[in-house]
């Protein structure tokens, strides 16, 4: 079947959420401060409101009354106190986007600078343990004797990989409309993964009712996790529309989105590995660098991943963090496992080097029997088949090992390997069916941001109903409907179909419908570790005059239980691959250390993949039949895919070139250096 | 000022334009065709791409006086009669459309290169062909390999020209 929603698309008339329209609406225009570090004197506000078409101006020497100061992010304006540039201090109402912006220019900032920190580095002295790291995992783990690991190993490695600052960069800019109707009731039309998430917070920050606020969002122009919480533009939209007595638009810029929005926190990444004669793994060390913010913490997992892949009878995985001056880091597609597996694959790309063990079978020899870390039985896992396959479909088989030999024409080339993980797991949603003429609605407060949830779910309601798809309606992206969790950590096709499919079994015994809770069946999920896995092989071609990398092959497999759509998993799996080659390549956003900012705050300087990038990029999978997960049978692919790539371009670079860049990204200049 | 052109065949007028408007605010704020993604405002991302003249042009770039009294064709217009245009046929069905936020201004570039090629006479692209094309405009769903796929479609449909 077509994605439901795709002929709206293709026509322009599907709306995103700056897109509704409103009677009388006016729009808000983001002030940001001009320092890294300090304090906000005063906001002269007196030149912008007599310019045309002002309403008003809020501003943090002036807070706006909210409910509740516990996400310092959200209780936007509430301090004069700046701790990273570009925090918003201030924001301009005004009848026309284009009078709010020029307005927003107009208004003072008188600012005492204070100094700032804005460098992350290895020994930062105010590095702390953080108690837990996203979400909800130890910061420290350790078990066996590392150190008598170490020393008998008959291989070793011991490098430090760095990633750097990235960004989502959906590519619709987060964008709100806020309406307020007479009795106080608020409708927030915002571009979200989780409407249901986004209506709680937007109510509890404003001090409301939950049932007071209704957030609408069917089309969502994609998040990769930035549109995974809410972000102020959500709540400054509410707050100018109370202020100006009219409906709010805010539509932040690119610009402003690297500010805004979250990011993926740079990472400094030791990694010590040994191995035995036979290419046993006999310890496994992985040492966490990250940065956070000073009012905000967010410490991304990226050793957790460590904790699932290989046997070794020694393991430490360890996360410590700097607070700078820098904007709240957060979700970027895979936390966690996108920085930490081209950290730990690389890694094991130089062992097996280093062991003189082909990485595939290297990798193969090293497959525990239960999760390393836990001890938990696995509820399935098809890593070995993965490598397997890809080897043989990539024709792995007559590769030679030696780096920097192999040269057509000006071009060096090199092939390389790499695994992908990423948890599978659910939350507790809501759903209700109901039959309705000679067909059925299903209800469900899901969010599609282009995964093309709508369509899955459609087809995961019609299997279930036994009914064609054409007669399922699925309506979603609403926190008016039955609530649900959010589209993030690849839980959305298992949560939200877990609860479609016992509403439809509800209404298939009751007659004309039925409802579901997942709460309870979530809470008795069996103890297993639940992981998709997969094995990503990349070819390379390196320019040897100027550097230039290109990839002629990328090719993934995974194994990630039941593939719904075979359309729509297939271009979530290259999509992901697309997006780990952009970070392997090119992605990178500045640190100006001097003014305390980001840099290159635009899609001119922080490039991602374009189609002349890409040549040819492939998914495949093995069929996975696990009872183990949920009434679906899916584990989410929509994050797997980013996971491993980075690692498999390097390792194919170094491969091709003799030269091991362990920071990302890389750049011609690094490989020429 | 004023400023008058037509639009997916249509003559419209906007009054009270400010000089610095661009043709997509135009489009986007006083015609009421949303179609026309806003994204990166600076001709980077290529989601806000239109038909000038018959030449794509990214609308965020083009000043609305730039655009008086000439034609402008939107995605909105490529399906004029309710019906899909074949580029937008071919994304559909080659599962081409994920966030769909790039997608309008991808449809309008794949139409023009087409129009150029193929519909022109000329051999349907080749790959090298069709990525350089499109690499003005940035998808961050899909990996490219289903747009890709949806070229090659609408291009095997055409007419073949005598």
């Amino acid at each position: 079947m077509n994605r439901v929603e795709a002929r709206d698309k293709v026509t322009g008339r599907a709306r995103y959420a700056y897109e509704y329209p409103a009677h009388g609406v006016a729009y808000a225009y983001p002030v940001q401060a001009p320092v890294a570090s300090g304090v906000v004197r005063s906001v002269d506000a007196s030149a912008a409101l007599a310019m045309p078409g002002v309403l008003a101006v809020l501003s943090c020497t002036d807070p706006p009354e909210i409910g509740s100061g516990d996400d310092p992010e959200l209780a936007i304006l509430q301090t004069t106190q700046v701790v990273y540039r570009g925090q918003l201090v201030a924001a301009v109402v005004a009848s026309t986007l284009e009078n709010a912006r020029a307005a927003g220019r107009a208004v003072r900032v008188d600012c005492v600078a204070r100094q700032h920190d804005v460098r992350l580095r290895a020994d930062h002295p105010g590095l702390y343990t953080p108690e837990k790291v996203n979400p909800n995992f130890p910061a420290v783990t350790e078990y066996g004797d590392i150190a008598a690991g170490l020393a008998a190993a008959a291989a070793r490695v011991d490098t430090t990989y760095t990633t750097p600052v990235e960004h989502n960069n959906p590519i619709e800019p987060h964008a709100a409309l806020a309406v307020w109707d007479p009795g106080g009731g608020l409708t927030v039309f915002d571009s979200t993964q989780g409407p249901s998430a986004d209506r709680d917070t937007i109510a509890k920050v404003l001090g409301l009712a939950p049932d007071r606020v209704r957030v609408v969002s069917p089309h969502v122009g994609g998040g990769f996790g930035s549109k995974g919480t809410t972000r102020p533009h959500a709540i400054l939209a509410a707050i100018a529309a109370r202020a100006a007595g009219r409906p709010v638009k805010v539509a932040l810029t690119r610009q402003q989105m690297f500010e805004l929005t979250g990011y993926r926190t740079p990472t400094i990444q030791r990694l010590q590995l040994g191995a035995d004669a036979r290419g046993r793994l006999t310890a496994v060390v992985h040492d966490v660098v990250e940065q956070t913010a000073i009012r905000t913490e967010f410490a991304e997992q990226a050793a957790v991943c460590t904790r699932a892949m290989y046997a070794s009878p020694a393991m430490r995985t360890t996360h410590r963090l700097a607070r700078l001056n820098v904007p709240p880091p957060s979700w970027m597609r895979a936390p966690g496992e996108c920085p930490g597996m081209y950290a730990l694959e690389s890694a094991m790309d130089e062992l097996a080097e280093a062991a003189g063990i082909d990485p595939v079978e290297f990798r193969i020899m090293n497959e525990p029997r239960t999760e390393p870390d836990s001890g938990l039985p696995f509820s399935s896992r098809n890593l070995v088949g993965c490598l397997r396959e890809g080897a043989r479909r990539f024709g792995w088989a007559d590769r030679d090992p030696r780096p920097g030999i192999r040269r057509e024409g000006r071009w060096l080339a090199g092939t390389g390997v790499a695994a992908s993980t990423y948890p599978a797991r659910r939350r507790p949603s809501r759903a209700t069916a109901e039959a309705s003429g000679d067909g059925f609605i299903v209800r469900i407060a899901a969010a599609d941001i282009g995964t093309g949830a709508r369509t899955a779910l459609t087809r995961i309601a019609a299997e279930t109903l036994g009914a064609p798809a054409a007669r399922v309606r699925v309506e979603m992206g609403d926190s008016a409907l039955p609530q649900a969790s959010l589209a993030g950590g690849s839980m959305g096709t298992a949560s939200w179909g877990s609860a479609v499919v016992k509403a439809c079994e509800a209404l298939l015994k009751n007659g004309s419908s039925g409802s579901a809770d997942t709460a309870e069946d979530v809470r008795a999920d069996a103890a297993f570790a639940r992981h998709a896995f997969g094995a990503q092989f990349a070819e390379v071609l390196v320019d040897s005059a100027t550097g230039e990398v290109r990839v002629p092959r990328l090719l993934g497999v995974f194994a990630a239980g039941r593939i719904v759509d075979e359309t729509l998993a297939r271009s979530q799996f290259i999509g992901g691959m697309t997006m780990g080659l952009g970070m392997a390549l090119m992605e990178r956003t500045g640190v100006d250390e001097w003014e305390g900012a980001f840099t290159g705050k635009d899609l001119a300087q922080y490039h991602v993949a374009t189609c002349a990038d890409i040549q040819d990029v492939d998914a495949v999978w093995i069929e996975e039949d696990d009872p183990h997960l949920n009434p679906v049978g899916a584990k989410g692919i929509g994050e797997i895919g980013i996971t491993g790539t980075a690692a498999a371009i390097g390792n194919a670079v170094y491969h091709a070139t003799g030269r091991r860049v362990r920071d990302l990204p890389i750049t011609p200049a690094r490989l020429l250096r | 000022m004023r400023v008058t052109l037509t639009v997916n065949g249509s003559q419209r007028t906007a009054d009270d334009v400010w000089e610095g408007e661009s043709l997509l605010f135009v489009l986007r704020e006083r015609l009421a065709l949303p179609g026309s993604k806003n994204a990166c405002e600076q001709g980077e991302c290529g989601s806000c791409t239109v038909l000038l003249d018959d030449v794509p042009v990214c609308a965020c770039l083009v000043a609305a006086g730039q655009a008086a009294h000439r034609r402008v064709v939107t995605v909105e217009g490529l399906a004029p009669r309710g019906e899909l245009g074949p580029v937008q046929q071919a994304f559909l069905e080659a599962g081409a459309v994920q966030c769909g936020f790039c997608t309008p201004g991808l449809i309008v570039q794949v139409h023009d290169l087409l129009r150029r090629t193929a519909g022109a006479g000329l051999p349907p692209p080749g790959d090298a062909d069709i990525r350089e094309a499109l690499a003005g405009n940035l998808c961050r769903c899909t990996g490219y390999e289903k747009i890709l796929d949806a070229v090659r479609l609408a291009a095997s449909r055409l007419p073949v020209m005598p």
